[in-house]
Protein backbone atom coordinates (compact mmCIF):
# COMPACT_ATOMS: atom_id res chain seq x y z
CA UNK A 1 0.00 0.00 0.00
CA UNK A 2 2.52 2.19 1.09
CA UNK A 3 4.49 1.33 -2.04
CA UNK A 4 1.54 2.08 -4.50
CA UNK A 5 1.43 5.53 -2.53
CA UNK A 6 5.06 6.44 -2.83
CA UNK A 7 5.19 5.41 -6.51
CA UNK A 8 1.99 7.76 -6.89
CA UNK A 9 3.75 10.26 -4.94
CA UNK A 10 6.48 10.17 -7.28
CA UNK A 11 4.90 10.63 -10.81
CA UNK A 12 2.77 13.47 -8.80
CA UNK A 13 6.08 15.49 -7.14
CA UNK A 14 7.52 15.42 -10.97
CA UNK A 15 4.51 16.40 -12.68
CA UNK A 16 4.50 19.15 -10.43
CA UNK A 17 8.12 20.41 -10.27
CA UNK A 18 8.79 19.31 -14.05
CA UNK A 19 12.67 19.71 -13.07
CA UNK A 20 15.19 19.98 -16.07
CA UNK A 21 17.44 17.34 -16.49
CA UNK A 22 21.13 18.49 -16.25
CA UNK A 23 22.71 18.41 -19.64
CA UNK A 24 25.39 16.12 -18.09
CA UNK A 25 23.44 13.75 -16.62
CA UNK A 26 21.16 13.59 -19.86
CA UNK A 27 22.23 10.41 -21.52
CA UNK A 28 22.10 8.44 -18.30
CA UNK A 29 19.13 8.94 -16.96
CA UNK A 30 16.86 6.95 -19.38
CA UNK A 31 18.96 4.10 -18.58
CA UNK A 32 18.87 4.36 -15.01
CA UNK A 33 14.94 4.82 -15.27
CA UNK A 34 14.97 1.63 -16.94
CA UNK A 35 16.73 -0.38 -14.93
CA UNK A 36 15.44 1.22 -11.47
CA UNK A 37 11.97 -0.46 -13.60
CA UNK A 38 14.08 -4.34 -13.76
CA UNK A 39 14.69 -3.92 -9.67
CA UNK A 40 10.95 -2.98 -9.00
CA UNK A 41 9.76 -5.94 -11.01
CA UNK A 42 13.01 -8.06 -9.56
CA UNK A 43 11.50 -6.98 -6.05
CA UNK A 44 7.81 -7.70 -6.91
CA UNK A 45 8.92 -11.07 -8.34
CA UNK A 46 10.41 -11.90 -4.88
CA UNK A 47 7.72 -10.27 -3.00
CA UNK A 48 5.51 -13.16 -4.88
CA UNK A 49 7.59 -15.61 -4.43
CA UNK A 50 7.81 -15.01 -1.01
CA UNK A 51 11.53 -14.48 -0.64
CA UNK A 52 11.64 -10.73 -0.56
CA UNK A 53 13.99 -8.97 1.75
CA UNK A 54 13.91 -5.07 1.89
CA UNK A 55 17.69 -4.66 2.26
CA UNK A 56 18.16 -7.26 -0.86
CA UNK A 57 15.69 -4.82 -2.84
CA UNK A 58 17.83 -1.50 -1.91
CA UNK A 59 20.94 -3.04 -2.39
CA UNK A 60 20.01 -4.13 -5.67
CA UNK A 61 18.27 -1.08 -6.66
CA UNK A 62 21.00 0.92 -6.15
CA UNK A 63 23.37 -1.19 -7.99
CA UNK A 64 21.19 -1.38 -10.93
CA UNK A 65 21.00 1.56 -11.64
CA UNK A 66 24.58 2.95 -10.89
CA UNK A 67 26.14 -0.21 -12.76
CA UNK A 68 23.69 0.83 -15.68
CA UNK A 69 24.55 4.39 -15.80
CA UNK A 70 28.51 3.06 -15.45
CA UNK A 71 28.43 1.27 -18.18
CA UNK A 72 26.88 3.40 -20.76
CA UNK A 73 29.09 6.08 -19.22
CA UNK A 74 32.35 3.85 -19.70
CA UNK A 75 30.99 3.38 -23.07
CA UNK A 76 31.03 7.34 -23.78
CA UNK A 77 34.52 7.50 -22.72
CA UNK A 78 35.17 4.51 -25.02
CA UNK A 79 33.50 6.02 -27.96
CA UNK A 80 30.58 3.09 -28.00
CA UNK A 81 27.96 4.72 -25.85
CA UNK A 82 25.45 4.81 -28.22
CA UNK A 83 25.58 0.88 -28.79
CA UNK A 84 26.21 -0.23 -25.01
CA UNK A 85 23.35 1.97 -23.94
CA UNK A 86 21.63 0.11 -26.40
CA UNK A 87 22.89 -3.53 -25.38
CA UNK A 88 22.66 -2.47 -21.88
CA UNK A 89 18.68 -1.73 -22.45
CA UNK A 90 17.97 -5.05 -24.55
CA UNK A 91 19.59 -6.98 -21.19
CA UNK A 92 17.17 -4.79 -19.13
CA UNK A 93 14.22 -5.36 -21.49
CA UNK A 94 14.47 -9.43 -21.38
CA UNK A 95 15.21 -9.25 -17.60
CA UNK A 96 11.89 -7.39 -17.25
CA UNK A 97 10.19 -9.32 -20.06
CA UNK A 98 10.69 -12.68 -17.92
CA UNK A 99 9.72 -11.20 -14.39
CA UNK A 100 7.03 -9.66 -15.88
CA UNK A 101 6.16 -13.48 -16.61
CA UNK A 102 6.96 -14.62 -13.43
CA UNK A 103 4.98 -12.14 -11.55
CA UNK A 104 1.47 -13.10 -14.38
CA UNK A 105 1.88 -17.01 -13.50
CA UNK A 106 2.06 -15.93 -9.75
CA UNK A 107 -0.99 -13.46 -10.18
CA UNK A 108 -3.34 -15.63 -12.47
CA UNK A 109 -1.65 -18.48 -12.39
CA UNK A 110 -1.47 -18.71 -16.35
CA UNK B 1 1.44 -21.43 -6.25
CA UNK B 2 1.09 -22.64 -2.69
CA UNK B 3 4.36 -22.57 -0.58
CA UNK B 4 5.49 -24.14 2.99
CA UNK B 5 2.95 -21.75 4.66
CA UNK B 6 0.22 -22.67 2.27
CA UNK B 7 -0.39 -19.19 1.33
CA UNK B 8 -0.38 -17.74 -2.51
CA UNK B 9 1.58 -15.03 -4.15
CA UNK B 10 -1.76 -13.76 -4.92
CA UNK B 11 -2.55 -13.76 -0.88
CA UNK B 12 0.80 -12.35 0.37
CA UNK B 13 -0.32 -9.30 -2.01
CA UNK B 14 -3.71 -8.43 -1.07
CA UNK B 15 -2.02 -8.64 3.15
CA UNK B 16 0.71 -6.40 2.19
CA UNK B 17 -2.15 -3.70 0.58
CA UNK B 18 -3.95 -3.78 4.70
CA UNK B 19 -0.74 -4.25 6.48
CA UNK B 20 1.81 -1.74 5.55
CA UNK B 21 5.54 -2.19 6.90
CA UNK B 22 8.95 -0.66 8.22
CA UNK B 23 10.35 -2.46 4.43
CA UNK B 24 7.02 -0.85 2.59
CA UNK B 25 8.22 2.34 3.80
CA UNK B 26 11.76 2.00 2.27
CA UNK B 27 10.37 0.30 -0.98
CA UNK B 28 8.04 3.31 -1.46
CA UNK B 29 10.32 6.17 -1.33
CA UNK B 30 12.61 3.82 -3.74
CA UNK B 31 9.29 3.72 -6.22
CA UNK B 32 9.19 7.63 -5.30
CA UNK B 33 12.15 8.15 -7.02
CA UNK B 34 11.55 5.72 -10.07
CA UNK B 35 8.37 7.29 -10.95
CA UNK B 36 9.52 10.93 -10.30
CA UNK B 37 12.67 10.08 -12.37
CA UNK B 38 10.68 8.41 -15.20
CA UNK B 39 7.85 11.52 -15.46
CA UNK B 40 11.31 13.68 -15.42
CA UNK B 41 12.90 11.35 -18.43
CA UNK B 42 9.56 11.33 -20.25
CA UNK B 43 9.04 14.95 -20.04
CA UNK B 44 12.43 15.84 -20.96
CA UNK B 45 11.95 13.61 -24.35
CA UNK B 46 8.80 14.97 -25.61
CA UNK B 47 10.01 19.13 -25.08
CA UNK B 48 13.73 18.30 -25.81
CA UNK B 49 13.72 18.39 -29.58
CA UNK B 50 17.06 19.78 -29.84
CA UNK B 51 20.39 18.29 -30.22
CA UNK B 52 21.89 19.49 -27.13
CA UNK B 53 21.93 16.28 -24.71
CA UNK B 54 23.47 14.04 -27.15
CA UNK B 55 26.70 12.27 -27.49
CA UNK B 56 29.18 13.01 -29.91
CA UNK B 57 28.70 9.60 -31.98
CA UNK B 58 25.35 10.31 -32.25
CA UNK B 59 25.62 13.85 -33.65
CA UNK B 60 28.30 12.63 -35.86
CA UNK B 61 25.39 9.93 -36.98
CA UNK B 62 22.93 12.88 -37.45
CA UNK B 63 25.26 14.50 -39.59
CA UNK B 64 26.47 11.26 -41.23
CA UNK B 65 22.50 10.64 -42.10
CA UNK B 66 21.69 14.24 -43.23
CA UNK B 67 24.97 14.20 -45.63
CA UNK B 68 23.88 10.99 -47.49
CA UNK B 69 20.18 12.62 -47.68
CA UNK B 70 21.61 15.61 -49.23
CA UNK B 71 23.80 13.21 -51.46
CA UNK B 72 20.95 11.42 -52.86
CA UNK B 73 19.07 14.32 -52.83
CA UNK B 74 21.76 15.75 -55.14
CA UNK B 75 21.76 13.07 -57.29
CA UNK B 76 18.17 13.04 -57.57
CA UNK B 77 18.33 17.02 -58.64
CA UNK B 78 21.33 15.49 -61.27
CA UNK B 79 19.16 12.90 -62.77
CA UNK B 80 15.98 14.79 -62.73
CA UNK B 81 18.11 17.87 -64.90
CA UNK B 82 19.61 14.95 -67.21
CA UNK B 83 15.68 14.03 -67.77
CA UNK B 84 14.66 17.54 -68.68
CA UNK B 85 17.43 18.24 -70.89
CA UNK B 86 16.85 15.21 -72.84
CA UNK B 87 12.96 16.02 -73.38
CA UNK B 88 13.98 19.93 -73.91
CA UNK B 89 16.53 18.57 -76.94
CA UNK B 90 14.12 15.88 -77.85
CA UNK B 91 11.29 18.84 -77.91
CA UNK B 92 13.77 20.79 -79.96
CA UNK B 93 14.47 18.44 -82.48
CA UNK B 94 10.97 17.39 -82.76
CA UNK B 95 10.05 21.00 -83.85
CA UNK B 96 12.89 21.33 -85.95
CA UNK B 97 11.60 18.11 -87.70
CA UNK B 98 8.38 19.53 -87.64
CA UNK B 99 9.22 22.77 -89.47
CA UNK B 100 11.42 21.10 -91.99
CA UNK B 101 8.51 19.14 -93.04
CA UNK B 102 6.08 22.33 -93.19
CA UNK B 103 8.32 23.77 -95.43
CA UNK B 104 8.46 20.96 -96.95
CA UNK B 105 5.17 20.25 -97.41
CA UNK B 106 4.75 24.17 -98.76
CA UNK B 107 7.42 23.37 -101.28
CA UNK B 108 5.77 20.24 -102.34
CA UNK B 109 2.08 21.93 -102.58
CA UNK B 110 3.34 24.74 -104.63
CA UNK B 111 4.82 22.33 -106.67
CA UNK B 112 1.99 20.04 -107.20
CA UNK B 113 -0.35 23.43 -107.50
CA UNK B 114 -2.39 22.13 -104.14
CA UNK B 115 -2.51 25.73 -102.61
CA UNK B 116 -3.31 29.04 -103.65
CA UNK B 117 -0.08 30.96 -104.17
CA UNK B 118 1.11 34.52 -104.50
CA UNK B 119 4.50 36.81 -104.92
CA UNK B 120 5.71 39.12 -107.58
CA UNK B 121 5.28 38.00 -111.43
CA UNK B 122 3.89 38.80 -115.00
CA UNK B 123 0.76 38.40 -116.76
CA UNK B 124 0.48 37.91 -120.45
CA UNK B 125 -2.34 38.27 -122.55
CA UNK B 126 -2.79 36.72 -126.25
CA UNK B 127 -5.35 38.03 -128.31
CA UNK B 128 -6.38 36.24 -131.65
CA UNK B 129 -5.84 38.94 -134.20
CA UNK B 130 -5.26 37.16 -137.65
CA UNK B 131 -5.02 33.59 -136.39
CA UNK B 132 -5.80 31.29 -133.26
CA UNK B 133 -2.77 30.67 -131.46
CA UNK B 134 -0.90 27.26 -132.40
CA UNK B 135 -0.57 24.56 -129.60
CA UNK B 136 3.52 23.92 -130.28
CA UNK B 137 3.83 28.40 -129.79
CA UNK B 138 1.42 27.93 -126.15
CA UNK B 139 4.18 24.97 -125.36
CA UNK B 140 7.44 26.69 -126.19
CA UNK B 141 5.83 29.55 -124.23
CA UNK B 142 5.41 27.72 -121.18
CA UNK B 143 8.67 25.95 -121.55
CA UNK B 144 10.49 29.38 -121.76
CA UNK B 145 8.92 30.80 -119.11
CA UNK B 146 10.14 27.71 -117.02
CA UNK B 147 13.61 27.89 -118.06
CA UNK B 148 13.38 31.77 -116.66
CA UNK B 149 12.30 30.30 -113.40
CA UNK B 150 8.51 30.41 -113.17
CA UNK B 151 7.37 28.84 -109.78
CA UNK B 152 3.66 28.55 -110.72
CA UNK B 153 1.54 29.30 -113.69
CA UNK B 154 -2.29 29.60 -114.16
CA UNK B 155 -4.09 30.17 -117.33
CA UNK B 156 -7.06 32.21 -117.97
CA UNK B 157 -7.54 31.98 -114.49
CA UNK B 158 -8.87 28.55 -114.43
CA UNK B 159 -6.12 26.28 -114.57
CA UNK B 160 -2.79 25.46 -112.90
CA UNK B 161 -0.28 24.78 -115.08
CA UNK B 162 1.59 21.75 -113.05
CA UNK B 163 4.31 19.54 -114.09
CA UNK B 164 2.19 16.57 -115.27
CA UNK B 165 -0.31 19.43 -117.57
CA UNK B 166 -0.61 18.29 -121.06
CA UNK B 167 -1.82 20.38 -123.83
CA UNK B 168 -4.07 19.67 -126.80
CA UNK B 169 -5.95 21.69 -129.58
CA UNK B 170 -9.33 22.17 -128.89
CA UNK B 171 -12.03 20.54 -131.05
CA UNK B 172 -12.03 21.65 -134.60
CA UNK B 173 -8.83 23.60 -133.77
CA UNK B 174 -10.72 26.35 -131.67
CA UNK B 175 -9.35 26.89 -128.33
CA UNK B 176 -6.98 24.68 -126.12
CA UNK B 177 -7.56 21.79 -124.05
CA UNK B 178 -5.30 22.27 -120.55
CA UNK B 179 -5.49 18.78 -118.58
CA UNK B 180 -9.32 18.27 -120.23
CA UNK B 181 -10.52 21.76 -119.59
CA UNK B 182 -11.37 23.56 -123.06
CA UNK B 183 -9.94 27.44 -122.65
CA UNK B 184 -10.34 29.70 -125.13
CA UNK B 185 -8.46 33.38 -126.75
CA UNK B 186 -7.67 35.65 -125.05
CA UNK B 187 -5.60 33.48 -123.37
CA UNK B 188 -4.53 35.19 -119.98
CA UNK B 189 -1.19 33.25 -118.16
CA UNK B 190 -0.51 34.86 -114.59
CA UNK B 191 3.09 33.75 -113.86
CA UNK B 192 5.06 33.65 -110.97
CA UNK B 193 8.35 34.16 -110.38
CA UNK B 194 11.36 36.91 -111.01
CA UNK B 195 9.32 39.70 -113.23
CA UNK B 196 11.92 40.84 -115.38
CA UNK B 197 14.02 37.77 -115.69
CA UNK B 198 10.08 36.04 -116.56
CA UNK B 199 9.76 38.95 -119.35
CA UNK B 200 13.61 38.43 -120.44
CA UNK B 201 12.59 34.83 -121.24
CA UNK B 202 9.48 36.04 -123.29
CA UNK B 203 10.78 39.22 -125.45
CA UNK B 204 14.40 37.45 -126.75
CA UNK B 205 14.84 37.20 -130.33
CA UNK B 206 12.93 34.89 -132.23
CA UNK B 207 11.22 33.70 -128.68
CA UNK B 208 7.96 33.29 -127.46
CA UNK B 209 6.59 36.82 -128.15
CA UNK B 210 7.75 37.03 -131.63
CA UNK B 211 6.57 33.31 -132.29
CA UNK B 212 3.23 34.81 -131.38
CA UNK B 213 3.19 38.06 -133.30
CA UNK B 214 4.86 36.45 -136.65
CA UNK B 215 1.44 33.58 -136.44
CA UNK B 216 -0.99 36.60 -136.00
CA UNK B 217 -1.79 37.57 -132.18
CA UNK B 218 -0.95 39.79 -130.30
CA UNK B 219 1.18 39.83 -127.00
CA UNK B 220 0.76 42.23 -124.05
CA UNK B 221 3.26 41.86 -120.89
CA UNK B 222 2.52 43.29 -117.75
CA UNK B 223 4.50 43.19 -114.72
CA UNK B 224 3.08 43.01 -111.61
CA UNK B 225 4.53 43.27 -108.04
CA UNK B 226 2.17 40.94 -106.40
CA UNK B 227 -0.09 38.84 -108.20
CA UNK B 228 -2.42 36.17 -106.87
CA UNK B 229 -2.73 32.81 -108.24
CA UNK B 230 -5.60 30.71 -107.13
CA UNK B 231 -6.40 28.17 -109.11
CA UNK B 232 -5.89 24.68 -107.17
CA UNK B 233 -5.68 21.08 -108.15
CA UNK B 234 -6.70 17.68 -105.91
CA UNK B 235 -4.31 16.32 -104.91
CA UNK B 236 -3.69 12.86 -107.50
CA UNK B 237 -2.65 8.93 -105.67
CA UNK B 238 -0.01 8.06 -108.09
CA UNK B 239 -1.29 4.46 -108.96
CA UNK B 240 2.07 3.27 -109.83
CA UNK B 241 4.97 5.13 -109.02
CA UNK B 242 5.74 4.50 -105.41
CA UNK B 243 8.63 5.61 -103.01
CA UNK B 244 11.88 3.16 -103.26
CA UNK B 245 12.53 3.49 -99.69
CA UNK B 246 16.07 1.66 -100.96
CA UNK B 247 17.22 5.03 -102.76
Amino acid sequence: MIAALGLLAGIVLGLIFQPDVPPGLEPYLPIAVVAALDAVFGGLRAYLDGIFDDKVFVVSFFSNVVIAAAIVYMGDKLGVGGQLSTGVIVVLGIRIFSNVAAIRRHLFHA
Amino acid sequence: MPDQQGTTGRQRLRAAMSRPSRGQAVVGVLLAVVGFAAVTQVRSTEVDDTYAGYREQDLIDVINGLAGTTQRAQAEIARLEATRRDLQSSTDARQAALAQEKSRSDTLGILAGLVPVTGPGIRITIKEVDAPVDIDSMLDTIQELRAAGAESMQINGKVRIIAQSAFEQGPGGVGIVVDGTLLSAPYVIDVIGEPHTLTGGMTFLQGPKSQFEQDGQTVEITELSSLDIESVREPVQPQYAQPDPGQ
